[in-house]
């Protein structure tokens, strides 16, 4: 910089030199995701950075805690709605652990692969969304395409798209339609073309090579002491994934792979994100194949304190008129307790702790939120960096408001 | 519990006798509940022993227990999730927090991670942590009044309508 005599020096004195302060957001183009942020800048290099959350904050746990253990169900589609499935296995799998229930395997393998999908549409959104946001659209529509595809899987599956409200405490909602599997291969084999031309344009892509390489960086130490988990973590080359490592549905006999990085900079958490898809679609397709060898079978726990009996019996069966009755008007009593239920969903560990006094209603359902913790790291990943960087650093980040400020 | 879990519990008994109130597994999740005087201590101890190391906080939240059934001690709890990377196990520690006054240690020496968490809960549950940097509000808005998610704090409540700032 300004070493000896030099015009600097002279120029210094009247150079405006002061920080500024910038507000960015609440809503701002370059961000998916309702976020404030106050940067201090000096120049275009941030010297401080606070984030404000909480825009998309509607009351969660608080609604929750007003209506029934089934009631909260839609609720949770509402938290990631990249990702509505994931979030629905976790709280329904942290109530089937309160209530001590084990699912029917076609309701497992159904839940696995209807949560491959929610993630393969998280992670084509996050990638897509990133090269919109570095100006880049023509990959942003090849992510998209095959977010449609992955979705039209969904909507077959389950009737919606993006709300699936899919799993129900014990079960699914309902069974795979017979024209799944081949829609399925099809759409698969589809969502590998698209994902190939998106990485031709994108992976050694000068312009986006240069955006993301060294930028956004946070040691493995650091993540760890702020409990990130998810890709950024992988990223970071700390294999931590609770498919892998704390399997739960049928996680622990499907093949696939996890992918981690080196330095944790932003293009190694697109490298792991776009790997994380290919591992995906695997498990999709073992998942679809178990489920054809399987055979029919019931996708739901026969289990009266949750399901309702059969239609046929309710309306010539006096007992199970009256348990459809009390099921309806009141839901299911879930005996008091507390459990914590964590589920690997795209952006890191999402649990759930919750809490029953023995009523249909629950005492407490906390959702541990992967956006928000991994939220909190960011200043630090971008202190010293430029202004730019902050883009490309927060899309990979991933946070979702819904999840974030629930 | 599975034996990491019981180990676990072991060695917290046998590093820090006097700390432990009570343990359980509830459904294979282990549990602590220690004296909220020492919860910082307890933390450490869990994040730094040779053979546990839980060096993730992987959640930290409150809960309100007003007029829970059959229940006596502290109004609210805090409840902390630890997670090992290590050995790949988790433990839960709970300590109770009376309603007046409604304070404990903050753990964000022990995990930076607790910052946000314990503003969280704050926010909602009016539990101020010692020691924290900036305790404010995280969720809502400065204005706000009370904590939503105290079991006294009614659904319905409205809030005051606050102008724009800057």
């Amino acid at each position: 910089m300004a070493h000896g005599r030099s015009l600097d020096d002279a120029a210094a004195p009247d150079l405006h030199s002061e920080h500024q302060i910038l507000n960015m957001g609440p809503s701002h183009p370059a961000t998916h995701g309702t976020v404030k942020f106050l940067i201090e800048l000096d120049g275009e290099t941030i010297v401080d950075l606070d984030i404000q959350v909480g825009y998309l904050h509607r009351g969660f746990e608080k609604e929750c805690e007003s209506g029934t253990w089934y009631q909260a169900i839609p609720y949770t589609d509402r938290l990631n709605y990249n990702s509505a499935i994931l979030a629905n296995i976790g709280y329904c799998l942290a109530v089937e652990k309160l209530l001590a229930i084990e699912t029917p395997e076609r309701c497992q393998w159904l839940r696995t692969m209807s949560g491959e999908l929610a993630r393969l549409a998280d992670h084509l959104t996050r990638c897509g969304a990133a090269c919109l946001e570095l100006a880049a659209m023509t990959p942003f529509l090849y992510g998209i395409e095959a977010r449609e595809l992955a979705w039209d899987l969904c909507e077959t599956l389950c009737g919606a798209r993006v709300t699936s409200n899919y799993v129900r405490i014990g079960g699914v909602k309902h069974d795979m339609p017979d024209a799944f599997p081949d829609l399925a291969r099809r759409n698969i084999a589809r969502i590998r073309e698209l994902l190939r031309d998106y990485e031709s344009v994108v992976t050694q892509n000068r312009l986006f090579v240069d955006r993301l390489r060294g930028t956004g960086v946070l040691s493995k130490e650091d993540l760890i002491r702020y409990a990130v988990t998810g890709p950024l973590l992988r990223a970071a080359g700390v294999p931590l994934d609770l498919r892998k490592d704390q399997p739960y549905l049928k996680y622990a006999e499907v093949d696939f792979d996890v992918p981690v990085g080196e330095v944790g900079d932003n293009y190694d958490r697109y490298l792991v994100c776009v790997e994380e898809m290919q591992q995906s679609l695997r498990i999709v397709e073992q998942c679809v194949a178990a489920l054809e060898k399987l055979g029919p079978g019931p996708v739901n726990v026969d289990d009266p304190r949750v399901r309702w009996p059969a239609k046929g019996r309710v309306f010539n069966k006096m007992e199970e008129l009256i348990q459809q009755f009390k099921a309806v008007t009141e839901g299911p009593m879930v005996p008091p307790g507390e459990a914590y239920q964590a589920i690997e969903s795209a952006n890191g560990e999402l649990g759930f702790y919750l809490v029953s006094d023995g009523t249909a209603q629950p005492w407490k359902v906390r959702c541990r939120p992967p956006s928000l913790i991994n939220l909190q790291p960011m200043p630090i990943m971008l202190r010293g960096a430029m202004l730019a960087d902050l883009i490309p650093t927060f899309d990979f980040i991933n946070m979702i408001g819904g999840e974030c400020d629930r | 519990m599975d034996d990491f879990g019981s180990a676990a519990l072991r060695r917290l008994l046998d590093g820090l006798p006097d700390a432990v109130l009570a343990t359980h597994a509830q459904h294979g999740d282990a549990t602590a509940i220690v004296a909220p005087a020492r919860v910082v201590e307890v933390l450490r101890f869990l994040r730094d022993a040779p053979g546990l190391e839980f060096d993730v906080l992987s959640d930290l939240c409150a809960v309100d227990y007003l007029r829970y059934p059959d229940r006596e001690g502290p109004r609210f709890e805090v409840v902390y999730h630890l997670l090992s990377t290590r050995h790949l196990h988790r433990l839960r520690v709970k300590a109770g927090v009376p309603e007046v006054p409604a304070q404990i240690d903050s753990c964000v020496d022990v995990w930076p991670a607790a910052d946000w968490m314990e503003r969280e809960v704050f926010d909602l549950y009016g539990i101020r942590f010692r020691n924290h940097p900036d305790l404010r509000r995280l969720l809502l808005y400065e204005e706000f009044e009370g904590h939503p998610l105290r079991k006294d704090y009614p659904k319905e409540r409205r809030q005051p309508l606050v102008g724009p700032r800057n």
